[in-house]
């Protein structure tokens, strides 16, 4: 265990050194929310709600969304595929810790730093230029905060399942940008999922990438409620567990045929 | 003529690189294709819930997306100079750029073309012309030699704006993140700017003017006679924009030293 909190916190201080660089970027995200902001005002009129969401809901929605998608979103899955075509990954796998679990916990250090040093100003911002509503209630807050833990978990391990593909095609940037657009359609960091026709909703309600962003901020806007949102958490959980069992068989079956191309 | 020919001996060296690797050019431009869709995806499923966007239908904001496509993808096939700074003033690979006899900033535009973009331009037309004809809009003899001038006029804008970026590393080569900002500002072009507020909308007409890359040319071709004088003045904007960019390029050039090697 002490070693894991070293990793996460070597890598949090490692993030902190370059700290001016996020300074932008929470820029950057306010610019993007800013768009969406004035495109759902347009969207909503004059109606009073959509799909059960009022305008207010619906700017906090995206607001968090974005917000806590800078605790969750990771680049490990670029890290593991850079190691793996540098040869570096051979290096690493003779380290006294499972490789899987030393790259979960620095993306961890990332996330964590990342909450801090702009989701958390982020926030505020964005609370002061848009009519964003915070929720008063401190079961809302302890909720979502066990949702974004699970939204780290649900996507690390996707990136993990992405990085760990290198071992067989080589080159994935391909499908490392495909996954990127797939996980901004379907967890709906863009749309809430709730917005899309029936069939649609069929669909994706099978699929892992709601617990990532939707569910979340779901909970944050108060979309959510009582049964609702132990409904989403044990979704999630239940995702949590299930996808540890492809990244242990790929992972094992990766390593067997592991081919180091010079390193 | 002499720029014309080396234009297309760059074209042909690029060609012969690309075509080595085949397979990641194939998934390059299938993953830009994906980034295409969920803007279309976004629009489709929001337009399941109203029917018009601020006066604006469905099939107007598919077109408007489509004409974006277009002077987009020409802009991001040849002006690939976001990392300027980066790539040639820190680098300091502006002295092997200054020590040929051609144009600095044309040479750069050769270096760093990215020619399978263009193929976002081809998806930009035949989404125009899907939401064209669904609009049931009529296309004169005249109609393709206005659309290819403010098609450039747009592609002049984006260019110009972002020439005018990079020139900055001429006077600081401190990193900024300016560029990617710009690239998401950019994105506020690809809507009609009536759903904006007054500031926004005065900047991006006439400060960051984006909305001629969109809005405003389109509405020619969707027959909106109150935005007309904005869509002629796409060109002439385009041309303003571009102009005043490559002075301030060349302005400074002069003030390069040069970062050692």
């Amino acid at each position: 265990m002490g070693k894991y909190i070293e990793m996460i916190r070597i890598r949090f201080l490692m993030m902190l050194a370059y700290r001016t660089n996020y300074y932008s970027g929470i820029l950057i995200y306010s610019i993007n929310i800013g768009a969406y902001y004035f495109l759902w005002s347009a969207i909503y009129g004059g109606k009073e709600n959509i799909q059960g969401l009022s305008i207010t809901q619906m700017t906090t929605y995206i607001a968090v969304a974005w917000m806590a998608r800078a605790f969750y979103f990771n680049n490990i899955d670029r890290e593991i595929a850079m190691e793996i075509k540098e040869g570096k990954v051979a290096v690493e796998m003779v380290r006294p810790y499972p490789y899987l679990n030393m790259k979960m916990m620095q993306g961890l250090g990332e996330g964590i730093f990342r909450l801090l040093f702009f989701s958390v100003p982020g926030m505020v911002i964005v609370w002061i230029v848009f009519p964003v509503e915070l929720s008063a209630n401190a079961a809302t807050w302890f909720f979502f905060f066990i949702s974004i833990i699970f939204s780290f978990i649900i996507n690390t391990q996707i990136n993990l399942l992405a990085g760990i593909a290198t071992f067989f095609l080589f080159n994935n940037d391909g499908l490392i940008r495909a996954k990127r657009v797939v996980i901004d359609l379907f967890s709906g960091l863009i749309l809430p999922l709730s917005f899309y026709p029936m069939w649609a909703q069929n669909i994706m309600s099978y699929l892992p990438f709601q617990g990532i962003s939707y569910i979340p901020s779901m909970i944050f806007t108060e979309g959510f409620k009582g049964s609702q949102i132990v409904e989403a958490l044990i979704n999630q959980a239940f995702w949590s567990l299930l996808l540890i069992v492809p990244v242990y068989v790929l992972w094992i079956i990766a390593k067997r045929q592991l081919v180091v191309q010079g390193g | 003529m002499g720029n014309i020919s080396i234009f297309f001996q760059y074209v042909g060296q690029y060609l012969k690189t690309r075509l080595t690797y085949r397979a990641d050019m194939v998934v390059e431009i299938f993953s830009d294709f994906l980034f295409q869709a969920v803007n279309l995806v976004f629009i489709l499923v929001v337009f399941g819930h109203t029917s018009l966007l601020a006066g604006w239908s469905k099939d107007e904001m598919i077109f408007i997306y489509g004409f974006f496509l277009v002077p987009f993808s020409i802009f991001a096939s040849f002006f690939n100079i976001w990392d300027f700074t980066d790539r040639y003033i820190v680098k300091g690979e502006m002295d092997r750029i200054l020590t040929r006899p051609v144009h600095s900033l044309f040479q750069i535009v050769l270096e760093r073309m990215e020619l399978e973009s263009l193929f976002g331009a081809v998806t930009g037309l035949v989404v125009m012309f899907y939401a064209g004809g669904r609009l049931g809009l009529e296309i004169s003899w005249y109609d393709p030699f206005i659309f290819i001038l403010l098609v450039l006029g747009g592609a002049l804008v984006y260019a110009g704006i972002f020439i005018s970026l990079a020139s900055i590393g001429f006077w600081s080569d401190s990193r900024t993140d300016i560029m990617p900002m710009m690239y998401n500002i950019g994105n506020y072009g690809r809507y009609p700017v009536d759903i904006y507020n007054k500031i926004i909308k005065y900047v991006l007409t006439w400060i960051l003017p984006f909305a001629f890359v969109g809005v405003y040319p389109s509405s020619y071709f969707l027959e909106r006679e109150e935005w007309y004088t904005y869509a002629f003045l796409t060109p002439v904007v385009g041309l303003v924009f571009f102009m005043i960019s490559v002075t301030l390029w060349n302005v400074g050039v002069t003030k390069y030293r040069g970062a050692g090697n």
